[in-house]
């Protein structure tokens, strides 16, 4: 009790609680909670049988697939060679590794609609890069893959900035061991530093997925907007908002949100399991 | 000196190798795979931008800048910038203050419901902003009915043609949105890492509370509450989706750069398109530089801190 009443009061000794603390929960409130109510209270004018007539209608089951196939498959790629970037970066010097460095943040910091024109039109026929895969009959303008080519784009940092300071902070001794005791560096690689990493790249990886779920700006100029071949569920719910058909953008962004929140939920988990991994093995 | 020194002769050079490197090799291989991975990915793109940009001259480049419509862009785009970036920062020093300096409950919840801006595509954000705002929305319905509780309010609104959704409030509102966090994660674990005691001992040899927060705090956290700032800003003035939902992108009006560079790109007008775009691309390197200038003061800052 006296320590409790001790404890109680030592918090006080800083002002500003009350102040800081409610005009948190005010602007929070404000800017992001009571519009987001407001989803949830459109889709409650639908009827159940519309709003999942809505979601399962033959253009969003094609835009589902194509965003969560394109968006696994960028976040994959970005995991391999993301992995090689950050291992390049922390164990090798070599010319212009510091501008490397950071360049690799890029994609965070360049507008996603520079990107997306950039990108559509480096990899379009007459592009530098499109130019060179027309000979070989690969085509990436107005195709799913030029959505891959842009979300992979997107997703590159989170792998590599995930990753690298994990890699850093690896102790050298448990290398030194592993071989010492006779295993080949393939082995060393597989056996002892992979395992250490897994929790990282799983992280970097479901942030990079779910980015690249909701990306827009970056793949609209790249992906052209063929109905049921190249758009993505941000792109579909654009072309109901321009259509003002406001209840069935909003049927499509709720299963956006939930899936998001749902992402949300496993991200925090992996990152928890990756604070614990690393306080337990690395400490 | 013992036996052991004296008999002791280093490897051969040639021969030597750390047992925990690869061989050169491989480490070839993998520097060269990583350069070609983010050549294709970031570099190439990045000088075809400018490349682009310059295409028709730097005659052509002034001039698709001096327009009219470009110019109104930009002004709009250092507006939404310049009044969310200020707002954010606010929120972000205060959300950490209180999360980081005080213990109460429903602290993990708050700091997940402050992260969510982040996981909200950005289509969405602008679409939420329609539904509260929009004629069809909670707002619009409100002011149709002309609510009871404020006669006058929705009369007045109504009467001054007061708008939100196609017009600059709804523009700033979805950048705050989208820009929402950045300030606030930035600070939080930091201040958390740096604890209360020094505010602490400052409050007991008798500085105010605002005494406290600016000779104690703030440089404390300076260098991290600037890298916030950089990456909000950087966000705030590039944002297209979010933006695109809510501005009805009326040419002059209601395009901030990134609209005016899609409408650019929409009319085939490619190389302006690209020279509006070099601007946001040269924006996003001078962050990356100031970000990194950045990261090592505040390692050095820390460094400092730790020593003693």
């Amino acid at each position: 009790m006296a320590n409790d009443r001790i404890k109680a009061r030592k918090i006080r000794v800083l002002p500003g609680f009350k102040l800081t603390l409610g005009f948190t929960l005010f602007y929070l409130g404000l800017i992001v909670l009571i519009p987001l109510a407001a989803v949830f209270w459109k889709t409650s004018t639908l009827t159940w049988p519309q709003f999942w007539h809505t979601i399962t209608m033959p253009t969003a089951m094609a835009s589902y697939r194509l965003t969560f196939g394109a968006s696994f498959f960028a976040a994959l790629v970005n995991v391999i060679f993301g992995l090689v970037v950050a291992w390049v970066l922390v164990r090798y010097e070599f010319f212009g590794k510091k501008i490397v460095d950071a360049l690799v943040d890029l994609p965070f910091a360049l507008p996603t609609a520079v990107a997306g024109i950039t990108l559509a039109s480096v990899y379009s026929e007459h592009g530098w890069i499109g130019r060179l895969l027309v000979p070989l009959g690969i085509k990436v303008a107005n195709t799913q893959l030029g959505i891959f080519i842009a979300l992979t784009f997107i997703g590159l940092p989170f792998i590599v900035r995930t990753v690298q300071p994990i890699l850093e902070d690896l102790d050298p001794e448990l290398e030194e061991a592993a071989s010492s005791l006779g295993a080949n560096r393939w082995q060393v690689f597989t056996r002892v530093i992979l395992p250490m990493l897994t929790p990282a790249l799983l992280t970097g990886f479901a942030l990079a997925f779910a980015r690249a779920l909701g990306e827009y700006g970056s793949v609209i100029f790249i992906a052209g907007n063929i109905p049921m071949k190249t758009q993505i569920v941000a792109i579909l719910i654009m072309q109901e908002l321009d259509m003002f058909d406001y209840p069935k953008a909003t049927a499509l962004a709720v299963v956006m949100l939930v899936v998001s929140f749902v992402l949300l939920l496993a991200i925090n988990v992996l990152q928890w399991w990756t604070n614990r991994y690393n306080n337990t093995h690395l400490a | 000196m013992t036996p052991v020194a004296t008999t002791f002769r280093a490897p051969h050079p040639v021969a030597h190798r750390h047992p925990v490197a690869e061989p050169p090799l491989v480490r070839r291989a993998l520097i060269g795979i990583a350069l070609v991975f983010l050549t294709l990915f970031l570099f190439l793109p990045l000088v075809f931008l400018f490349v682009q940009a310059f295409a028709k001259g730097f005659g052509f480049y002034f001039e698709t800048l001096r327009d009219p419509n470009a110019w109104s862009a930009i002004k709009l785009t250092l507006t939404a910038a310049g009044i969310a970036v200020p707002l954010n920062c606010v929120f972000g020093v205060c959300a950490a203050w209180a999360i980081a300096k005080f213990d109460f409950y429903g602290k993990n919840v708050l700091l997940t419901l402050i992260d969510l801006p982040f996981s909200v595509s950005p289509v969405v954000a602008g679409l939420i902003y329609v539904l509260v705002f929009g004629a069809q929305g909670w707002m619009g319905l409100w002011l149709n009915a002309d609510h009871p509780a404020l006669p006058g309010l929705a009369n007045w609104l109504n009467e001054h043609d007061f708008k939100i959704i196609f017009a600059v409030p709804g523009i700033v509102l979805a950048t705050i949105f989208v820009t929402f966090p950045f300030v606030a994660r930035e600070l939080i674990p930091l201040m958390q890492a740096q604890g209360r005691s020094e505010e602490e001992a400052a409050r007991v040899l008798g500085a105010s509370g605002w005494q406290t927060f600016w000779r104690v705090t703030l440089p404390n956290i300076k260098w991290g509450l600037l890298y916030g700032v950089i990456l909000c800003n950087a966000r705030a003035m590039g944002e297209f989706g979010a933006v695109a939902v809510v501005s009805g992108r009326i040419r002059g009006q209601t395009n901030t750069m990134p609209l005016h560079i899609e409408s650019l790109y929409d009319d085939y007008n490619f190389t302006g398109a690209f020279a509006v775009a070099s601007l946001l691309a040269l924006l996003a390197i001078v962050t990356l530089g100031l970000k990194t200038w950045v990261e090592h003061k505040n390692a050095v800052q820390h460094e400092r801190a730790i020593i003693p």
